[in-house]
């Protein structure tokens, strides 16, 4: 029998976990757990330079393969500097196991150094956390910690391990379990056939039905069945932010994403809908607008993995809580089996009302007389330039907006945004963790000025080991997200929005061995951006001078119904 | 509406900081809250008091059963049940006030379980309204001291809450 150390044991069990990179940053804490790294090479690990970037690689990996990603970091101000990455998991239900040192179990509560209490701190924060009690316990820690981060509804799981579990001298026997079973954690695993028969009826005859769908489809990997479902109904469908690329988005029955910047045919659709089947979708503010306004006339099918999600803020009116992709089967073999078709009289007056609503919006922006690129310019030439293929990794702000209204995703998984927390700084350690694990593929992390700076240090990481991302950085010269709320609440005062001494990008970027264009004309825009792409290897910073002025729309007035926009600067709906 | 649920729980370090800490950061109150282990020392018992509209207290349910430490949940306010606090209350207890504080005591089949020459310690166990019942019955300007274990519940007849 082998004997290994905990820190032996902690990276053997992440090896027979599958796990084949890291990301992170050595501590006092986490030492013995490097050096049994060092000597080993199964599981690669990758050096950042603030953690917070560690546990955006490890979330957007996830986020790309629906598998769990793992940081670890040491204790105090190492843990610290990872809750803002975990919250960001934590909020998308993304699944992570985070490894954080602590201090040893002897000096824990005695204010020892570089101690904090991390199970505390997360926890509000994570799905579930270990602390390392003994060594022998550390094998079965990580296998629950992927079970229960990857089942269910995903999500963050933090381990804690006190130094002196993982001692180089002290030795124990190492089992990796083959499975895992706990008597408190058994999330479902199909939906009630009773509330699914239900949800059919009324989807079936639905005279005007929309199909509402988010995050919890592509990581409930039911894209597939969304897709056979919504093209033998005929229905249209709806994306939330994170749900984007869960359904073809240049198929015509797309009619684009919906909420607080959703597309004028979508808000509308749901509106005037008679039937929504909501899934994997928690019916966020950001999405409902005044919820006592919201969707009149429609009656609610909604189907989620987790039973808090439903009847939260919207009342179903049929419950279904189950996985998408076995619910989403269940609806089909229902479909196959039904007598009762749509009615194709009532879908056909309801397609013509919904292709009216596109002619008169149809996400238009002007582009007036000024020399001035508009952002949504630059994001249409990267879908093109890209093929609607790369993965998209943004920041958050008004780019974000843009990026998520103008790129046309029709594959899931690839885009990858900070949806719920909306985190600045996401992005760019998110292209990176994309690209580690992509290398061939096109990753583009679309971000503003203000955001890039929040982890704009990660260009020392892209250098050290080879990450050649292309970042897109529309840069308006401020806070632009900000600022277009206060020209519209604040009567324009501008106040802390406006970014002064912003650096020299391109020089920046050159200082650390990356290749820097600035862009200022739009005619210019699609040579250099081909000419990004086309540099495989390096890592390419677009410095793309914008339109200032510009804002987001449409744009719901707060406390409105769904359908209450604002289309422009002068038209409101 | 007061509901009053009964929580089993893995009995692991940690985790009764999730429920208490679910509570702060949902917004949700809690009037009440005992928490021991049961016969079997694996798992521990909680009893939440809670107040609020049927949609709030179906949140609370589904976030309890949502925490992975959270074996098993069930609103006893939902069924018959019986419902137990135990009090125990110092007063001042000199002249006239001493045999007032008696009387009451045996009315409400309390005990008078520690005795000085000027205060009464009086022991009871009811239902929570039965608890304010006797404060309310004695002069408050004679109390001196208030302990009250919070609310332990379960469901009348063969209805058990068990893994
Ligand atoms: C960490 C963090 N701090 C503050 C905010 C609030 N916020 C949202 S958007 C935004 C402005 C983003 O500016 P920039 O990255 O330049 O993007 P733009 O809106 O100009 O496209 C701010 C400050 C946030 N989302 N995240
Ligand atoms: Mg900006």
């Amino acid at each position: 029998m082998e004997l290994l150390s905990g820190a032996e044991i902690l990276i053997r069990a992440l090896q027979d976990q599958g796990t084949t990179k890291i990301y992170g940053y050595p501590g006092g804490s986490v030492l013995h757990i490097y050096d049994a790294l060092f000597q080993q090479d199964k599981v690669e690990h990758i050096l950042v330079r603030h953690e917070q970037a560690a546990t955006h690689m490890a979330d957007a990996y996830a986020r790309a393969t629906g598998k769990a990603g793992v940081a670890m970091v040491t204790s105090g101000p190492g843990a610290t500097n990872a809750i803002t990455g975990i919250a960001t998991a934590y909020t998308d239900s993304i699944p992570m196991v985070v490894i954080t040192g602590q201090v040893m179990s002897h000096l824990i509560g005695e204010d020892a150094f570089q101690e904090t209490d991390m199970i505390g701190i997360s926890r509000p924060v994570v799905k579930h956390s270990f602390t390392v009690k003994h060594p022998t316990e550390i094998a079965e820690i990580v296998k629950k910690a992927f079970h229960i981060a990857e089942s269910g509804r995903p999500g963050p799981v933090v381990i804690d391990v006190p130094k002196d579990m993982t001692n180089p001298t002290d030795k124990f026997e190492y089992v990796y379990p083959k499975s895992v079973k706990m008597r408190s954690y058994n999330p479902v695993s199909k939906g009630h056939s009773g509330q699914i028969k239900k949800a059919f009826d009324l989807l079936i005859n639905a005279k005007r039905p929309v199909l509402y769908t988010g995050g919890g489809v592509i990581i409930g990997d039911a894209c597939a069945e969304l897709i056979e479902l919504a093209q033998s109904l005929n229905y249209p469908v709806t994306n939330t932010l994170m749900g984007l690329g869960a359904y073809p988005g240049t198929d015509k029955q797309f009619v684009g994403m919906l909420g607080m910047h959703g597309s004028y045919e979508a808000n509308m659709t749901m509106h005037h809908s008679d039937l929504i089947l909501a899934v994997g979708v928690r019916f966020d503010d950001r999405v409902t607008n005044g919820l006592d306004k919201f969707c009149p006339t429609a009656k609610v099918v909604h189907i989620d993995i987790d039973p808090t999600s439903i009847s939260k803020n919207v009342r179903a009116d049929v419950p279904i809580v189950g996985p998408a992709k076995v619910v989403l089967q269940d609806f089909l073999k229902q479909l196959k089996a039904s007598k009762t078709k749509p009615d194709a009289e009532a879908l056909k007056t309801w397609w013509k009302q919904i292709d009216e609503w596109r002619t008169r919006h149809g996400g238009r922006y002007e582009t007036d007389d000024s020399e001035l690129m508009k952002p949504q310019q630059v994001i249409e030439m990267l879908s093109k330039v890209t093929n609607g293929d790369a993965y998209v990794c943004s920041d958050v702000g008004q780019h974000q907006m843009f990026a998520a209204q103008y790129y046309k995703f029709d594959k899931p998984n690839r885009w990858i945004n900070s949806g719920g927390l909306g985190t600045m700084g996401y992005g760019f350690p998110a292209a990176m963790g994309v690209k580690v694990n992509f290398p061939d593929a096109d990753v583009a992390c679309v971000t503003g000025e203000g955001s890039i700076q929040m982890n704009i240090q990660e260009l020392s990481t892209c250098s050290q080991y080879d990450i050649p991302v292309k970042i897109i950085c529309l840069n308006n010269g401020s806070l632009g997200m900000v600022r277009q709320w206060q020209d519209m609440n604040y009567e324009s005062r501008h106040s802390h929005s406006y970014m002064e001494s912003l650096p020299d990008f391109v020089k920046l970027v050159e200082s650390y061995g990356h290749v820097g264009i600035r862009v200022e004309k739009y005619e210019d825009l699609e040579e250099a951006m081909r000419k990004a792409f086309a540099m495989k290897d390096k890592l390419v910073f677009m410095d793309i001078k914008i339109d200032p002025h510009e804002h987001v729309y449409p744009m719901q007035i707060p406390r409105g119904s769904m359908r209450d926009m604002l289309l422009s600067k002068t038209e409101r709906t | 509406m007061r509901h009053i649920l009964s929580v089993l729980l893995e009995n692991e370090p940690g985790s009764l900081s999730r429920v208490v800490g679910l509570f702060s950061q949902r917004n949700f109150n809690i009037e009440s809250l005992t928490v021991a282990a049961t016969d079997d020392e694996t798992l521990s018992r909680i009893t939440i008091t809670t107040s609020g509209n049927d949609k709030v207290v179906e949140q609370v349910t589904k976030q309890l059963n949502k925490l992975v430490d959270v074996v098993k949940v069930v609103d006893l306010t939902e069924g018959d049940h019986i419902e137990r606090e135990l009090m125990m209350i110092k007063y001042k207890a000199s002249g006239a006030a001493r045999d007032e504080i008696k009387r009451t005591a045996d009315i409400f089949r309390g005990q008078i379980i520690d005795i000085t020459p000027t205060t009464y310690t009086v022991q009871l166990v009811g239902s929570s309204s039965k608890l304010d019942a006797f404060i309310d019955a004695l002069e408050t300007a004679n109390l001196i001291e208030v302990v009250r274990t919070g609310v332990s519940g379960i469901a009348r007849g063969e209805k058990v809450l068990s893994i």
